[in-house]
């Protein structure tokens, strides 16, 4: 696979479960956007098949989930897995928020690539995203 | 998805995948050189969908209409495709597309899909990939496919050259009965909708579009206004009826064909511009260009005979080892 990408990364944030706190998810939203990506935002309220079917339909190449409520292992995990039976394991996921260190590496068994906890710089956050998005070629 | 040839996902495609749909829209998005075997592959299957436009201005209330338009079509029994363009940053490239939050209604619903687009630069309100996305979507089996345009200002009439039927929505409280008599978006409606017309205003606006309508010249189909109120669905069942009115019109009096000719057209002149955009791109990457590029801002050479040596270089064909 070639490692040049001549479109911009496509990627879906959005906020799982019963949490209606979305300042972070929207600054995301928008450093990624300045970034040059292109951002789909879900909105509040999203059930992890909600979410499973909006990436296969804008063929995103990340997902990033931001949550806040502490239902991080109880919904991740589903998300994650749901993304593996759309046929979508080679999507990046990353998650942020107010998740305990103790819990990020169960997530990260689960399939979630990163962790970015409060205080997390944002550039850190775009130069994960901007290594690590699948590159998708076809012949 | 993560078929590795055009020809695998072009056969999922075909056997109705789901998921070999979104990755087709975004090979004929992104992907220039494949995007033309993706159209001659599956056009043999496209001409039987409905393409029904919606365009007005920012936070007119155009995603929220379409949620509602959604919910009426699948009750009638029609499947719905979306594309919903968004505008790309100037400055990034990069893109809020955030449309989709106002569609999730049908969300679990099979027959219902709904794509993001970016403009990518491409002025005039759409995406430089529509007419390949809307083949795509025909190709696939949509009944209607609805194109959401960006919020457009006075001039972003693209989308009259890529649907069959333009709702055009107008909102009340942005100016006064002048801008009813400026040329532009209006002139482009073939169904005008003023949405919030529960707000104050609302008569008033369709007391100026009614005058500006009766002094234009219609050939045979004068646009209807209705009135609507998308975020409870008032008056929809009005717009999904003159949609069907359009198209019977457009069916029966041959315009439907000058239509179709007038689509065809600018769907190869946009594909001929693409192709010779790519060719653009992939010279300005040559360092000679770079050369000729410093000595016009050096003003050595006129930008006048630089274009010359660009059409030059683009004539000869050599592409550069990319």
């Amino acid at each position: 696979m070639a490692s040049t990408r001549e479109y911009p990364i496509r990627v879906l944030v959005a906020k799982p479960g019963l949490d209606g706190h979305d300042r972070g998810a929207r600054v995301i939203v928008r450093v990624l956007r300045d970034a040059g990506m292109e951002v789909i935002y879900t909105g509040l309220f999203q059930t992890p098949e909600m979410i499973v079917r909006a990436a296969l339909d804008e063929d995103v190449d990340v997902v990033g989930l931001s949550i806040l409520s502490g239902a991080h292992l109880a919904l991740i995990p589903d998300i994650a897995r749901g993304l593996q039976e759309a046929g979508l394991g080679d999507v990046l996921v990353v998650a942020g928020g107010t998740i305990p260190d103790a819990d990020a590496s169960s997530l990260r068994e689960s399939g979630v690539s990163a962790v970015f906890g409060p205080g997390t710089p944002l550039d850190d956050i775009i130069s994960f995203i901007e290594s690590n998005a699948p590159v998708r070629e076809l012949k | 998805m993560s078929a590795r040839s055009l020809e695998t996902l072009l056969a999922h495609f075909k056997d109705g995948d789901r998921g070999a749909l979104a990755r087709l829209l975004s090979v004929v998005e992104n992907n220039p050189e494949l995007a033309p075997r993706v159209i001659s592959s599956i056009y043999e299957r496209t001409g039987r969908a409905q393409i029904i436009g919606i365009t007005g201005p920012p936070g007119g209330g155009k995603s929220t209409l379409v949620n509602v338009l959604i919910n009426a079509l699948r009750t009638s029994g029609n499947t719905v495709g979306v594309l919903a363009v968004d505008p790309s940053s100037s400055f990034s490239g990069g893109a809020t597309l955030g449309d989709r939050i106002r569609m999730l209604e049908r969300w679990e619903d099979p027959g219902v899909y709904i794509r993001s687009l970016a403009t990518r630069g491409q002025l005039g309100g759409l995406s430089a990939a529509i007419h390949d996305a809307t083949h795509v979507l025909d190709a696939y089996g949509f009944d209607v496919i609805l194109v959401e345009t960006v919020g457009v200002g006075q001039a972003e009439v693209d989308v009259s050259r890529v649907v069959q039927t333009v709702i055009l929505l107008q909102v009340p409280g942005l100016g006064d009965s002048v801008q009813t008599i400026k040329a532009g978006v209006l002139e482009i409606a073939d169904i005008l909708a003023v949405n919030k017309s529960d707000v104050p205003g609302a008569d008033a606006l369709v007391i100026d579009l009614r005058h500006m309508l009766r002094l234009a010249a219609h050939a045979d189909w004068t646009p209807p206004i209705v009135r609507v109120v998308a975020t409870t669905g008032d008056g929809v069942p009005d717009i999904i009826e003159r949609i069907s009115d359009h198209q019977r019109y457009l069916r029966e009096t041959g315009a439907g064909t000058v239509r179709a000719s007038q689509r065809a057209r600018d769907d190869v002149l946009q594909g001929a511009r693409r192709q010779l955009d790519r060719q653009l791109a992939l010279r300005v990457r040559d360092p000679e260009l770079d050369d000729l590029i410093e000595s016009v801002a050096a003003r050595r050479l006129s930008p006048a005979d630089a274009v010359e040596e660009v059409l030059l270089r683009v004539r000869q064909g050599e592409l550069p080892v990319a």
